[in-house]
């Protein structure tokens, strides 16, 4: 066996190499040090990230006779993810050195380096049977980090929620994985789309409909998103915005993979239609579910559904411009999304108070905490010049660059879609901004980590959109990628 | 007789949809969690039957049936340590007890 293979996985390594010293680090030193452990794995991983946006990319490989491949596309959004997680660290870090969370801080941070391997695993794989074990490894421990939180109900309730319907989503994909193996005697993506010719069977359509039923869970699609909000009220705030950021980042990039790869040449036989129908109705259902929720994270989890709808709008154009998009839209999710989430997780670490009421007249008493959050709803609706506007332009533009009628009716939805988002994500910057009451929470200064975690969320809101860089550099990776070789 | 691909396959899709049903139905988590692990093995037979009468020189479907098995150990040790932990909480394990969190 040739041992250079495993420099291909450099990413995955790394993640590894990082999780051993957090693990090492938590086991082996004296307590007093262990008060350190979240500013040491931040840093580990800060250091991880820019060496992986150094040495990261190492081109177009297949690794392990096919089973692994990784491109610079890869490796792209596995850094557009570090980013996301290198965030998340550092918002983490007042609550997990609270007085509950002393005792297990270090498995939380193990778990999450796990799930984020996991998740490298489900980008890269061009096997099904990796596939599924980092699928596995990325919902798997996502369940205990949920139900973190040992002496608030919720969290159990949460955690419960959570792991019978990833257990579910995992039955009913693998049993479409099943099907496919039966048709097709392969579980290498390559094979299946060479085996499976390009008559779509009936048998073949059940198995597809499964396939994206068991993604769907994950991503939360409508039909499916049912654990959603459950799930992301009830979780510790940290990971919350780990879950609705960086999971489904990396599920959306792996959903991609799937079905361009496996069932690329099926694209307008049996799923463009199926992809259509959970747009319109995931889009729709999140927004106007997202109207009547009090509770700021609720509110967030049925924003990030609606979100994760255009998401898929990227997928439906089939070509490179869509998956530059969609990449985009995703890194711009990331840092809105986080933004907003900072702010909460402050405000929930000091007073308690997660209700949209509490926030009536916080303009007056935190500003600074007011205007990082307006930033991030304005991004997340897409007001310009925020970075949320153009990655909704850009994932439009791929979309209808498609150019048949369905597509322009498709894109039609999603805009009308964004007029009514406007609407409850400005009730909060009404609450925070216009309303007359009292403010609810007291002046206060949020801790070191988290002032850090939410300036950078604002500059990333307001540099993303106005500076090309980014975008070149993602659509420039995008370009090169061979993924879009089978679509018919 | 001859025992052919079927006599494998319909028991198994009985036995996912019977996991289906129960996963539905049930209102004891632990019930639900045998469901869940009747669906999981359904997938477990489909593979193994698959790859014994249709690609008989292979041995891909076996491998995938032996790490289910073992994501499906996994999946249950998790789950049950996670109802404990409810249960310690509120003393129930009934689903119709765990609805804090609605809408």
């Amino acid at each position: 066996m040739d041992y250079s293979q495993f420099l291909a996985m450099r990413q995955e390594l790394g993640v590894l190499i990082v999780f051993l010293l957090v693990f090492l680090y938590d086991t082996f030193m004296p307590k007093k040090a262990l008060n350190a452990t979240a500013g040491f794995t931040a840093i580990l991983f800060l250091l991880f990230t820019v060496a992986s946006f150094v040495w990261g990319n190492v081109g177009t490989v297949d690794a392990f006779s096919g089973m692994y491949s990784t491109s610079p596309v890869c490796s792209m959004i596995k850094n557009i993810l570090n980013v996301g997680v290198l965030i998340v660290l550092i918002q983490s870090v007042r609550w997990t050195n609270g007085e509950l969370m002393t005792v297990r801080r270090g498995e939380f941070y193990e778990l999450l380096l796990v799930t984020l391997f996991g998740m490298y695993l489900m980008i890269s794989a061009r096997h099904f049977l990796l596939f599924v074990i980092g699928l596995e490894s990325a919902s798997l421990p996502l369940a205990a980090m949920v139900a973190m939180d040992k002496n608030r109900y919720e969290s159990h309730e949460a955690a419960i929620k959570y792991i019978l319907t990833a257990v579910f989503s995992s039955a009913i994909f693998m049993m479409g994985l099943s099907f496919v193996y039966g048709l097709a005697g392969s579980l290498y993506f390559n094979d299946i789309a060479l085996q499976l010719g390009t008559q779509a069977d009936t048998l073949l359509v059940v198995a597809l409909a499964f396939v994206i039923s068991g993604v769907g869970f994950k991503l939360s699609l409508v039909p499916f998103h049912l654990w959603t909000a459950d799930v992301y009220q009830g979780a510790p705030t940290s990971v919350t915005s780990y879950l609705s950021v960086i999971s489904k980042g990396a599920a959306a990039f792996a959903f991609l993979v799937i079905l361009v790869q496996v069932f690329g040449q099926f694209y307008s036989a049996a799923w463009e239609w199926m992809l259509y129908a959970l747009i319109i109705v995931t889009i729709t259902v999140g927004n106007l579910f997202a109207i009547r929720q009090k509770n700021m994270k609720r509110f967030l989890a049925f924003s990030s559904i609606s979100q994760a709808g255009y998401i898929m709008l990227g997928i439906v154009g089939c070509n490179e411009m869509g998956l530059a998009a969609m990449m985009y839209y995703i890194l711009v999710y990331i840092f809105s999304n986080l933004a907003a989430f900072g702010v909460i997780g402050a405000i929930e670490n000091q007073t308690g108070k997660v209700d949209m009421t509490d926030y009536n007249g916080l303009s007056r008493s935190n500003p600074w905490l007011a205007f990082a959050m307006m930033l991030a709803m304005f991004s997340l609706a897409g007001i310009p010049p925020f970075a949320g506007f153009f990655s909704k332009f850009f994932i439009f533009t791929s979309a209808i660059n498609q150019g048949s009628t369905a597509i322009y009716i498709l894109v039609l939805i999603a805009l009308i879609n964004t007029i009514a988002s406007l609407y409850y994500y400005l009730l909060v910057v009404k609450a925070m901004y216009i309303s007359p009451e009292e403010p609810q929470i007291p002046a206060f200064r949020s801790a070191c980590s988290e002032r850090l975690g939410m300036w950078i969320c604002v500059a990333g809101v307001i540099a993303l959109g106005i500076v090309s860089f980014f975008y070149n550099s993602i659509i420039e990776a995008a370009a090169g990628s061979n993924l879009f070789a089978f679509i018919g | 007789m001859e025992i052919t691909m079927l006599y494998y396959l319909i028991p198994s899709l009985i036995m996912f949809c019977c996991g289906v049903y129960g996963f539905i139905t049930r209102r004891n988590m632990i019930a639900i969690l045998i469901s869940l692990e009747l669906m999981l093995n359904s997938v477990d037979i489909n593979f193994a039957v698959f790859n014994r009468f249709l690609f008989p020189g292979e041995l891909e479907g076996m491998f995938f049936t032996l790490f289910a098995i073992g994501i499906a150990a996994a999946e249950t040790a998790l789950a049950i340590a996670i109802i404990i932990n409810v249960f310690r909480v509120s003393e129930k394990i009934d689903v119709s007890d765990v609805t804090k969190m609605k809408f």
